[in-house]
């Protein structure tokens, strides 16, 4: 008869043998990096406006497929009938809500086997902003935002967790008794000298959080009867983009929402996002008021302000000129002032544009852009924030 | 509660399994149980149970998988891994209850008689196995680690690789020609046959072979064509190419016999309980037991249902008092697991009535739909038998050979696809073709067909085009 041979667990080998752990952290980066090639498509294709940062978004992943040849569509095959007599003809499957199967049936069919992760918003929202940041932060007089929390050494203590045992110090410490004794350990001179409690030596660790410059994000946007629902849309998008950078990246940064038609008010986040007005437009009102606001609390000398404005760009004609001199005074308050023209497809070819008019406004801090269609608003959102300005390239400016 | 057992319990029940197995005439290799917990189960499972795999992203991606599902209940783990390796390996998870263990056991049995004495795993060298994966994993991550190599470059290789491991000759029994040989056949065939009466017929003239073409007859295997026919490989990129083929090569035998060997396992593990005299707990644990693992899934196929009903059928058939058969049935039984696999197996002894009962049906996609084309009926059961014999095993990859090296005098690697009805997933075939196109480091051409026309997808550093033949 053969021999059988028992190896009882240890639990030794278990804690050692995650043999998989190097492949699962890679297969990880590679849907990250999946995701963040695919970034724009996801967020165009989910609404993430007002959604709750825990909400769990289903990413679909390309390029960690494992393709093969496989057969087609055409193959068929064969499956066991459950209770009841099945007909040639019944319908068996619905692909339509294959979605809510779960992903247990996926991969022993050629064709089903496209592949979802789960990413909550947050952490989409980490990978969107991973190197963006408001660009040209100045110093400036009065420094209180924090924008950092770093983690910085501070020394040693005897005390602290497992991860941070210096272990270098540590055996200089058992070395140090060892030789303090050495004379007097007598016949245990050959035995081992373990270690003691007392030779462990931790790293210590402190919180450091670094001071920034004063900032205000200034975001203004059309309300006006032209501005329809997808136009809107376009815009809240950028906006809601904005704000949830401001949030991740940094800590104290100011946002102030401004709402303008032919008079512009400055109005809560939540109206800024829910709320529809209808009217004309008048572009000079948004920045004038901006002009005020920026006078009486946020004075150029001690904060960083960024101006962002988003419209259809169509605005009443006589008002062009005035608003053409306001922007120019923003300019000049400002580090960036950005302006997103909304022209879903075939709209401007015959509506105006202010993206002409402002042509004239030469500065350097001065950025146009054109958002046409929904994905374009991530990409139009990078450029305006670019660490490396020179490399991002502008949509259709 | 049932958890409460030791090593030594194990071993004991061990004893009486292994006397009722070999009183039953099951065969095997020495035996090895590791007893693991769930974490290591799951490891093992994303490496298909092979210990010291050589690492890729792909086995991350699959210990994911297992894991949600395992997280979430939508399936349990399996009770039994075994390698088929001398001696062969098996893991016991401890959180099972000691009926599961003993279940477990003598299931492993099965697969271990099956693995010793099946005819297509004569080729896979067991006694070396552990050995090679090992000294595959080595030689994998030397080169990852070597700085002129690296990660990134093994990796993609490896991508690519296994994009077309299973591009590669079925039966391993027949042992391949070289291509002297080849050539030497082709020569013989278009030489006339002898002929008594010479002086009477004209002499048949046949066209003389083409021995300047590579290969001389088609080839199935592609890694192994691409390894010895594309000279800019450098040598660590032709050994990768040959680990990847010798486990494709290792793990094919197990693919073509799921079915049998899963029945077998499961026809022997419900013997040998039966024979224990296990007490009443345990016995009506293991009913229970027993019945999930054989329960059909619906619009699915359960290789343990399948593969027990045939084999009970077998046993029955050549053990009635219509047939009494000069062999007895336990005979028979172990004379078709050593000389069939799944698609013989199936084809031989899958009869109208199993196709009743096992309520198998045929299916055909339409748009998002699957819709019933054919029901185990009298006019229907062949039908459903055909289609089944087309996906198992590796039936269901599709045949690609190699029919010309450099097509066109241009070191285009030119491709077949032996067409059976079954059109290639387009989207998958231009992906893998990239990867060839990568491993050639030239254009690929594969002739196939779409919708009854003949097609060339083609792949060069263009990228991919499509071309109707005439």
């Amino acid at each position: 008869m053969w021999d059988t041979i028992f190896r009882p667990y240890r639990s030794s080998d278990a804690q050692h043998s995650d043999r998989s752990a190097g492949d699962r952290l890679r297969h990880r980066e590679k849907v990250r990096q999946s995701i963040r090639e695919n970034i724009a498509d996801i967020i165009a294709e989910e609404s993430i406006i007002g959604k709750n940062r825990d909400r769990i978004i289903k990413v679909p992943i390309r390029g960690i497929k494992e393709y093969r040849f496989i057969h087609g569509e055409n193959a068929g095959g064969v499956a066991q009938g459950g209770q009841g007599g099945l007909e040639p003809g019944d319908v068996v499957e619905d692909g339509q809500d294959q979605g809510h199967k779960g992903e247990g049936k996926a991969g022993n069919q050629p064709g089903v086997d496209y592949y979802e992760t789960d990413v909550t918003l947050e952490e989409l929202i980490g990978i969107m902003f991973e190197d963006l940041e408001l660009p040209d932060l100045e110093r400036k007089k009065l420094r209180e935002m924090d924008a950092e929390r770093l983690t910085r050494r501070k020394g040693y203590r005897t005390v602290g967790i497992r991860v941070r045992l210096d272990r270098r110090r540590t055996v200089k410490e058992k070395l140090r008794r060892r030789l303090a004794v050495q004379g007097s350990l007598g016949e245990y001179a050959d035995k081992r000298f373990p270690f003691h409690e007392n030779d462990l030596v931790y790293r210590h660790v402190t919180t450091d959080i670094k001071k920034e410059s004063n900032a205000v994000v200034l975001c203004m946007m059309d309300t006006s009867g032209s501005m329809d629902t997808m136009k809107k849309y376009l815009a809240r998008s950028f906006f809601f983009l904005l704000c949830q950078f401001v949030y991740t990246k940094y800590r104290n940064v100011e946002i102030v929402f401004i709402a303008h038609h032919t008079q512009a008010t400055e109005v809560t986040e939540e109206e800024f996002f829910s709320k529809g007005e209808a009217g004309g437009t008048l572009i000079s009102s948004a920045y004038e008021r901006a002009l005020e606001i920026i006078a009486a609390r946020y004075h150029p000398s001690l904060w960083n302000i960024y101006a962002f404005h988003c419209s259809d760009g169509d605005n009443f004609e006589a008002d062009n000129d005035t608003a053409l001199r306001r922007a120019q005074e923003l300019c000049e308050a400002c580090n960036l002032f950005g302006y997103g023209e909304i022209k879903p497809h075939g709209h401007y070819a015959y509506e105006s544009s202010m993206m002409t008019f402002f042509r004239k406004l030469v500065a350097p801090n001065f950025m146009t852009l054109r958002i046409e269609r929904k994905e374009d608003v991530y990409p139009c959102f990078r450029t305006f924030l670019s660490k490396d300005r020179a490399s991002a390239e502008p949509l259709s400016a | 509660m049932s958890n409460l057992y030791s090593v030594e319990d194990l071993e004991e029940w061990d004893r009486r399994i292994r006397e009722k197995a070999r009183e039953f005439g099951l065969d095997c290799c020495p035996q090895q149980f590791e007893i693991c917990d769930h974490n290591q189960m799951l490891s093992s499972m994303a490496y298909s149970g092979v210990p010291s795999h050589y690492p890729h992203w792909s086995y991350g991606k699959a210990y994911e998988k297992q894991k949600t599902l395992y997280d979430y209940g939508v399936s349990g783990l399996p009770y039994e891994m075994v390698i088929n390796s001398n001696p062969a390996l098996a893991y016991l998870m401890r959180d099972n209850s000691l009926l599961l263990q003993i279940l477990t056991i003598a299931h492993v049995y099965g697969h271990n008689d099956f693995f010793k004495n099946n005819f297509t795993f004569k080729t896979t060298r067991p006694e070396y196995a552990v050995d090679t994966f090992k000294a595959h994993g080595d030689r994998i991550r030397r080169y990852i680690e070597d700085p002129s190599i690296g990660l990134e470059n093994v990796e993609k290789l490896l991508d690519a690789a296994h994009a077309v491991s299973l591009q590669c000759r079925r039966n391993l029994a027949i042992r391949k020609r070289t291509i002297e040989e080849e050539r030497s056949v082709l020569v013989e065939s278009s030489l006339a046959p002898a002929d008594p009466f010479q002086a009477l017929h004209r002499r048949e003239s046949l066209p003389p072979p083409n021995l300047n073409k590579i290969p001389p007859v088609p080839d199935e295997d592609l890694l192994l064509f691409i390894r010895d026919h594309n000279p800019d490989l450098s040598r660590w990129e032709k050994d990768v190419l040959t680990i990847v083929n010798e486990e494709a090569q290792y793990f094919i035998p197990q693919i073509e016999t799921k079915i049998m060997n899963e029945g077998w396992a499961t026809y022997w593990h419900a013997k040998i309980l039966d024979g224990l005299e296990l007490p009443q707990e345990l016995y009506l644990e293991f009913l229970v037991r027993h019945n999930q693992v054989v329960r059909p899934f619906p619009m699915s196929l359960n290789p343990y249902h399948i593969g027990l009903a045939i084999w009970q059928d077998i046993h029955r058939r050549h053990n009635g008092p219509e047939d009494p058969a000069k062999r007895t049935a336990d005979e028979k039984l172990f004379e078709i697991r050593e000389s069939d696999r799944d698609s013989s197996f199936l084809r031989r002894h899958l009869t109208e009535p199993l196709v009743r009962e096992l309520n198998l049906f045929e299916y055909e996609i339409k748009g998002a739909q699957k819709v019933v084309k054919n029901v185990a009926d009298q006019d229907g059961w062949l039908q459903v038998k055909e289609a089944l014999l087309k996906n198992v095993g590796m039936n269901s990859v599709p045949v690609i050979k190699v029919e010309d090296a450099d097509f066109g005098h241009n070191h285009t690697l030119y491709l077949v696809h032996d067409h059976d009805g079954r059109d290639l997933e387009l989207e998958y075939a231009e992906k893998t073709l990239a990867y060839l196109c990568q491993l050639w480091h030239g254009e690929v051409v594969l002739e196939t067909a779409l919708d009854a026309k003949r097609y060339l997808l083609i792949h060069n550093d263009g990228g991919f085009a499509t071309k109707a033949l005439p």
